[in-house]
């Protein structure tokens, strides 16, 4: 590959103090994204993905945050530490970024269309009367109907799914190169959650941004996902092609997420596999791999040794001692490809 | 087979002001078999806990009877029944973090239900509860201790328990495992599961998220503002869905395998569900079914059984 991509993310680090002590939530990650492309970010609560996207968005409160190494950079250009490129705030404009929750994301007191056309006259200089047809016209794209009475409208008059709608109108409003989604569904029905993932995987298609979406609902990542990055206790633990993910998992908590899930497959009446135990506390993260107290497979080495990155195809590597070539565990229910002599 | 818990035309109607009332739960008639699983799905606002709340009379009912060993249980109960019925039906919360009460240690918690219904003696009491907080996965010494300084799956544990202690037939689980990680739902629905075995445990369990229902349910209800729309195996519904709403249920659940996700047309239901204040006549899914005829925007559609089969079905289309 030869041209920059659009977001690369190398090695940040982010901790929080509190009053316990310092938590570092997250442990040198490294993940790019391109145009026209989704990144789905996966992982338990607490693993670290939020804070990694909320610290190249600017949004983690510093103090008690700290960034504390790594680098994020935009088409080649720094925004760790400003946000900002040329003195133009990226944040909204370069970059947009729709939340969880949308009840509590929306400012309660102003109207809908107001917020929409907010970021217009704030990155792109429109006047009022234009931001607002602008907004309408935006609502109208995520298929809100009504959206010239909608626009007037307060998010209390609003259902779960319209908000999203209209959030994502916001975050795309001045047509960013990527938008970040933090658990864009989570809150909502499947059957809205499919008209959202609709919407959003059509406006990829009009406009070729790239997509960070960030969930644990594996069922989300196989719908919308290119490429994959499973995080664990801060780390990035394996990252690969969707397919890489699914059918080549090469990392036994990739494997311990999906045996935990149902399979509707009438073929198979599987039992669900919980993964026993909790993740690590991240005030003194372990030496070793986090996994090692919950995995199946661990050795004696996984406790003390973090394991580097290795390679097991194309973009497709994973953090785990077993694919280490002098280890003599290869169990074979990691459907583990071996990487014929390809990669590193 | 007769059934252990039945309801026959069980509705609930909030009143929220002047000719203005949320048709919540509306004609739901759904028996439960002894020592069965009955999933029952919908989207939020269908009613399903509602349903299960009336039936264990928490609300109470505005029609409709609810009969448990072929005894009709009283339109409003008094709280001698509650004392009789609460030792034999007993219901597992959504949220974990507030079904708790934050002032009370984990062992009073659990231990209540036998201090109000038996006469055990304190240390007896001390040793159920230790010996449950052992079952669903705890240490005994936990006892001692405050809600806040557990995890979420632990405080379903916790609700789990206290549910459990008295020894219950019928527990209605209300999206028990909706709050927690993929990782640790399972370590609940296991636990569920195995109770289930152990103590001969009927369930009706309210969840929103299909694979999970068809996973741990014998059967499967479908609910669409206020009404069943479907009940059959768990499997069959999932796989044959026959009413439209059910099809796009099924197809809006997202499968984790990206092979069958890409080979999927699209199957988008469009709208939300509408709002349950006053209803209009006929089916409720018209204004958004793919499949409307004329007939279902005037004549309500019975629940009725399809006829090789086991289904129960309320639209047009099968009759």
């Amino acid at each position: 590959m030869t041209a920059a991509p659009l977001l690369q993310v190398e090695d940040l680090h982010v901790e929080f103090s509190t009053h316990g002590g310092i938590v570092q939530a997250v442990r040198g990650v490294n993940f790019s994204v391109d145009s026209n492309c989704t990144l789905a970010i996966v992982g338990e609560s607490g693993c670290g993905k939020s804070v990694s996207v909320q610290s190249i968005m600017g949004l983690i409160p510093i103090p008690p945050g700290r960034i504390s190494a790594g680098s994020a950079r935009l088409r080649g250009r720094e925004i760790l530490g400003s946000n900002l490129i040329d003195g133009r705030d990226v944040r909204g404009s370069e970059i947009g970024m729709i939340f969880q929750d949308p009840m509590t994301s929306l400012n309660p007191t102003m109207t809908i269309g107001a917020q929409i056309a907010e970021p217009l006259q704030v990155h792109r200089c429109y006047g009022a009367g234009r931001a607002r047809e602008e907004a309408i016209r935006l609502l109208d794209s995520c298929r809100i109907p009504e959206a010239r009475k909608r626009a007037g409208q307060y998010p209390f008059e609003f259902s779960g799914g319209m908000l999203q709608r209209a959030m994502i109108a916001m975050a795309i409003s001045c047509k960013p190169a990527l938008l970040i989604a933090d658990e864009p569904t989570t809150a909502l029905d499947v059957t809205i959650q499919s008209q959202i993932l609709d919407l959003m995987l059509d406006l990829q298609r009009e406009t070729g941004m790239a997509i960070i979406l960030i969930t644990h609902d594996l069922g989300v990542v196989a719908r919308m996902a290119d490429e994959v990055a499973v995080m664990y206790a801060g780390k990035i633990v394996e990252h690969g092609s969707v397919d890489d993910i699914f059918y080549r998992s090469a990392h036994p908590y990739t494997c311990g997420l999906r045996s935990a899930m149902p399979v509707n497959d009438r073929s198979r009446q599987a039992e669900l596999k919980p993964i026993e135990g909790r993740p690590p506390d991240l005030f003194s993260p372990p030496p070793g791999c986090g996994y090692a107290p919950r995995c199946p497979h661990a050795m004696n080495l996984c406790e003390r040794e973090h394991p580097p990155e290795f390679t097991s195809g194309v973009g497709h590597y994973s953090r785990c001692w077993l694919h280490h070539e002098m280890s003599r565990q290869r169990p074979r229910e990691l459907h583990f490809r071996a990487a014929a002599g390809e990669g590193a | 087979m007769s059934a252990l818990v039945e309801t026959i035309g069980l509705t609930r109607y909030f009143e929220i002001g002047r000719d203005q009332r949320v048709h919540a739960v509306e004609d739901v008639s759904l028996a439960v078999a002894p020592r069965e699983i009955v999933g029952l799905v919908g989207e939020s606002g269908s009613g399903k806990s509602t349903f299960g709340k009336t039936l264990l009379g928490l609300y109470r009912k505005t029609a409709g009877t609810v009969r448990y060993r072929g005894e009709t249980l009283p339109d409003r109960y008094t709280p001698a029944d509650f004392r009789r019925l609460s030792r034999k039906m007993q219901m597992i919360f959504q949220d974990p973090y507030s079904s708790l009460n934050p002032r009370m240690t984990v062992g009073e918690i659990i231990g209540e239900g036998l201090r109000l219904h038996t006469d055990l003696s304190k240390k007896e009491v001390n040793g159920r509860v230790s010996s449950w907080l052992d079952q669903v996965g705890l240490s005994g010494d936990h006892a001692s201790r405050y809600p806040h300084e557990f995890s979420g799956g632990q405080r379903q544990r916790i609700g789990i328990a206290r549910a459990m202690i008295l020894e219950p037939e019928f527990v209605v689980c209300d999206e028990p495992v909706s709050a927690l990680d993929v990782s640790v739902q399972a370590q609940v629905i296991n636990l569920l599961a195995e109770l289930k075995e152990s103590l001969g445990l009927t369930l009706l369990f309210i969840a929103h998220d299909l694979s999970m229902v068809r996973h741990v349910s014998d059967r499967m209800a479908v609910m669409y503002l206020g009404s069943l729309v479907e009940v059959g195996a768990a499997d069959e519904v999932y796989f044959e869905p026959k009413h439209p709403y059910t099809e796009l249920l099924v197809g809006s659940n997202p499968e984790p395998d990206p092979e069958i996700e890409r080979k999927r047309a699209s199957a988008t239901i469009q709208g939300e569900i509408p709002s349950p204040v006053n209803i209009p006549p006929g089916c409720r899914f018209a204004g958004r079914c793919p499949k409307v005829m004329d007939v279902c925007r005037g004549v309500t559609p019975e629940l009725i059984p399809l006829r090789d089969d086991d289904r129960l079905v309320a639209c047009h289309l099968y009759t």
